[in-house]
C-alpha cells in the first residue's frame, strides 16, 4: 500500500529528476548521430570563445552577491532583532520581505525602470554617479553588481526574516548574562549571535551559490532591452540555450547543462552530508 | 512570531560612543528601507501616470485615475488582448501544477514518514538531493527529453515538470514525522481501517497546515517560473504572463528603439504589466510571511 502512496511522486522523480539527468549524460557523451563521442562535446564547449567569459561573468556576479548577502543579511537581521519597538521591528521585516514577491522577469523589469536615468525614481543618484542614459548604466563592466543588486533586492528579505527567527531561538538568558557581564551590543552580536547563526548562514550561502550559477533571466531580459549591448550569451545557461536553439547542437547544450548540474549536485551533496541541517532520519 | 523582549533599556553605560553608533546604524537601516521600498512605491505610482508625466514630473507625485485607465486600456489592447490570455495561461499552469503537486506530494511525504517500504531511504535521499538543485538546472535536460516524446509547446510540458516539487514532499515528510504519532495510526488500523482510510481519515485531516504551506510554495514558484515556459513554449499564445512580459518589453521603444510603431508600449503601461504580473503572488505574500519562515526553517530548528 505504501507503494500506492509514493507511486505518483516516484513517477515524477523518475520523469523529471532522474531521466533528464541521465539523458543529458547520454547526449553529452555522444555525437549528433548517437555515436560515442568521448569528451569531445566538453572540449568543444570549453574551448568555445564564449565559454570562459561566461564563467567569469557568473563567477564575478556570485562573489559580489554572496558577500553582500552574507554580510548585509546578518547585519540587518541582528539590527532588526535588536529593535525593541514591536511594530517597528515587524514593519522592518515586512518591508524587507515584500520584494520577494517580485521574482524572475517582473523584478528585472522593475529594475530596468530604476536603472533608466530618464524615468528612474533615483535619477538624481544615477546622474551623480555619472550615468545619463540607460545604455551607460548597463555597460558589461557594470552588470555583475547590477545583477547582484537585483538578486539582493528580491532575495535578501526572506533570509532576513529567517535569520530573525533563528535569533529568536537564542535563549534570552544567554544574552542577558552577557549583558550583565558588560558585553556591548556589538560584542554580543559577534560572540554569541553570529556564531549561532552560522548554520543558517551556510545554508543561505550554499542555496544561493547553487541558484546563482543558473543566472539566466536577468541577462536575457537585459540583452533584449539593450538591443544586444548585453550579449545573449552572457551567462552559462544562456550559452547552453544558444547551443540548443540557435545552433541546434543538443549535445553541446547537454554538455554545458551537465557541467552546471554537476556543480549544483556537488553543492547539495556537500550540504546534505556535512551541513547538519537535515540530521533527521 | 514570538517577539522576545530581552529587555530593559540598555546602553546607559554606553555613553556618547554608544549613542553615535546607534545613529549610524539607524541611518544605515533607513537607507536599506528606502532601497527596498522605493522601487515598489515608484512602480505603483508609475502606473497612474502618462508616459510624458513619468519622465518630466517628480517621480513620487501620483498621477490620475484617468491615466491609469488609459494605461490599462493600452495594456489590454496589446496584440488583441494577449495579456488577458497570458494571465489565464499563468493561472492554468500554476494551479494545474499545484493540484498535481498536492496529489503526488502529500501521500508521498506521509508514506515516507509513517510507513515502511523498500527503497524508502533511497527515495528520501533522492528527494533531499533534487530538492537542493536549483530548478533551472534541469530545464534544458527536461526540454531535450520532452522533445523526444513530442510534448514541446503543449501545456503539459510546463505543468508536469512544475508538478515535480521535492521540497513539498520534504516539508510533508518533516511534518508527519514530527507531529503525527505512529500510535494514532496503529489505533486506527486496529479499529479496522484500511491503509487508505488511515491516510484519508486520520492523517490527512491533521495535515491541513502542511497542505497550505506546500500549496503556497508551489503556487509562488510556479507563477514566477520563467526559464521553463520560456524554453518549452515557442508560441506567444501559450506564454504565461512572466514570459509575456518579454514581448511587452520588446515592444517598448524606450528600451528597444526599433519597436516604435502602432503596437508600441509606453513605460507606464509596462509598469502596469509588471504590477499585474506579480499581483497574485503579492496578495499571497501579504498573508504568508509566517508560512515562508515555517517552510524555510522546517527541520532546521532542532539545535
Amino acid at each position: 500500500m505504501s507503494y500506492g502512496f509514493v507511486a505518483p511522486y516516484t513517477a515524477l522523480v523518475v520523469a523529471f529528476g532522474v531521466l533528464p539527468a541521465l539523458y543529458a549524460v547520454f547526449l553529452a557523451f555522444t555525437d549528433n548521430e548517437g555515436g560515442f563521442a568521448g569528451i569531445a562535446n566538453f572540449t568543444k564547449v570549453v574551448s568555445d570563445f564564449r565559454f570562459l567569459p561566461a564563467v567569469a561573468h557568473v563567477a564575478l556576479y556570485l562573489v559580489i552577491w554572496l558577500v553582500a548577502l552574507v554580510v548585509l543579511v546578518s547585519f540587518l537581521a541582528v539590527v532588526v532583532h535588536a529593535v525593541r519597538v514591536r511594530w517597528l521591528s515587524r514593519t522592518l521585516r515586512f518591508v524587507f520581505y515584500l520584494p520577494g514577491a517580485l521574482a524572475g522577469a517582473s523584478s528585472v523589469l522593475l529594475w530596468l525602470f530604476v536603472l533608466d536615468p530618464t524615468a528612474s525614481p533615483v535619477s538624481g543618484l544615477l546622474h551623480m554617479l555619472g550615468f545619463s542614459s540607460f545604455v551607460q548604466v548597463i555597460v558589461p563592466a557594470n552588470l555583475p553588481p547590477v545583477f547582484a543588486i537585483i538578486a539582493f533586492w528580491t532575495g535578501a528579505g526572506g533570509w532576513i526574516v529567517i535569520m530573525y527567527g533563528a535569533l529568536n531561538n537564542i535563549s534570552p538568558d544567554v544574552i542577558e548574562a552577557a549583558r550583565i557581564d558588560g558585553a556591548t551590543v556589538v560584542q554580543i552580536a559577534r560572540r554569541i549571535q553570529l556564531p549561532m547563526l552560522r548554520k543558517w548562514i551556510s545554508y543561505m550561502g550554499i542555496m544561493s551559490l547553487a541558484a546563482g550559477t543558473q543566472l539566466f533571466v536577468e541577462p536575457q531580459l537585459l540583452s533584449q532591452a539593450s538591443n544586444a549591448i548585453v550579449p545573449n550569451d552572457y551567462s552559462l545557461n544562456q550559452l547552453a540555450y544558444q547551443y540548443a536553439f540557435q545552433q541546434n547542437d543538443f549535445n553541446g547544450a547537454a554538455a554545458i547543462s551537465l557541467l552546471l548540474l554537476v556543480i549544483a549536485l556537488a553543492l547539495s551533496a556537500v550540504f546534505v552530508t556535512r551541513g547538519g541541517l537535515f540530521e533527521k532520519d | 512570531m514570538t517577539t522576545v523582549d530581552v529587555g530593559r533599556p540598555a546602553g546607559r553605560q554606553d555613553g556618547v560612543s554608544g549613542w553615535s553608533m546607534r545613529t549610524i546604524i539607524g541611518v544605515v537601516v533607513a537607507i536599506f528601507v528606502l532601497f527596498f521600498v522605493i522601487p515598489i512605491v515608484w512602480l505603483l505610482l508609475a502606473t497612474t501616470k502618462s508616459a510624458h508625466a513619468l519622465i518630466i514630473e517628480n517621480p513620487f507625485q501620483p498621477g490620475s485615475i484617468g491615466d491609469l485607465a488609459a494605461n490599462w486600456k493600452q495594456l489590454f489592447d496589446f496584440q488583441d488582448g494577449a495579456v488577458t490570455s497570458w494571465v489565464g495561461n499563468s493561472a492554468l499552469y500554476a494551479v494545474g501544477a499545484l493540484i498535481i503537486t498536492l496529489v503526488a506530494s502529500i501521500p508521498a511525504g506521509y508514506a515516507m514518514a509513517l510507513t515502511e517500504f523498500r527503497f524508502r531511504r533511497l527515495l528520501l535521499v533522492l528527494t533531499l538531493i533534487v530538492m537542493l538543485i536549483p530548478n533551472t538546472a534541469l530545464v534544458l535536460p527536461i526540454f531535450l527529453e520532452l522533445n523526444v516524446v513530442g510534448l514541446i509547446g503543449n501545456p503539459l510540458s510546463v505543468i508536469l515538470p512544475m508538478s515535480f516539487f521535492p521540497f513539498g514532499v520534504y516539508l510533508t515528510y518533516i511534518y508527519f514525522s514530527t507531529s503525527v504519532p505512529r500510535d494514532l495510526l496503529a489505533a486506527a488500523r486496529l479499529d479496522g481501517c484500511t491503509e487508505f482510510q488511515v491516510f484519508a481519515r486520520v492523517a490527512l485531516p491533521l495535515a491541513a497546515p502542511i497542505v497550505a504551506l506546500v500549496a503556497f510554495f508551489s503556487f509562488v514558484q510556479n507563477w514566477n517560473n520563467f526559464f521553463l515556459p520560456f524554453v518549452m513554449l515557442p508560441s506567444s499564445d501559450g506564454y504565461p504572463v512572466q514570459v509575456g512580459l518579454t514581448s511587452l518589453l520588446a515592444s517598448t521603444p524606450a528600451f528597444n528603439p526599433s519597436s516604435a510603431g502602432a503596437q508600441s508600449v509606453q513605460l507606464p503601461t509596462l509598469a502596469l504589466a509588471t504590477v499585474i504580473s506579480v499581483l497574485p503572488v503579492l496578495i499571497v505574500f501579504l498573508f504568508a510571511q509566517r508560512f515562508l519562515v515555517a517552510g524555510m526553517t522546517a527541520g532546521g530548528t532542532k539545535e
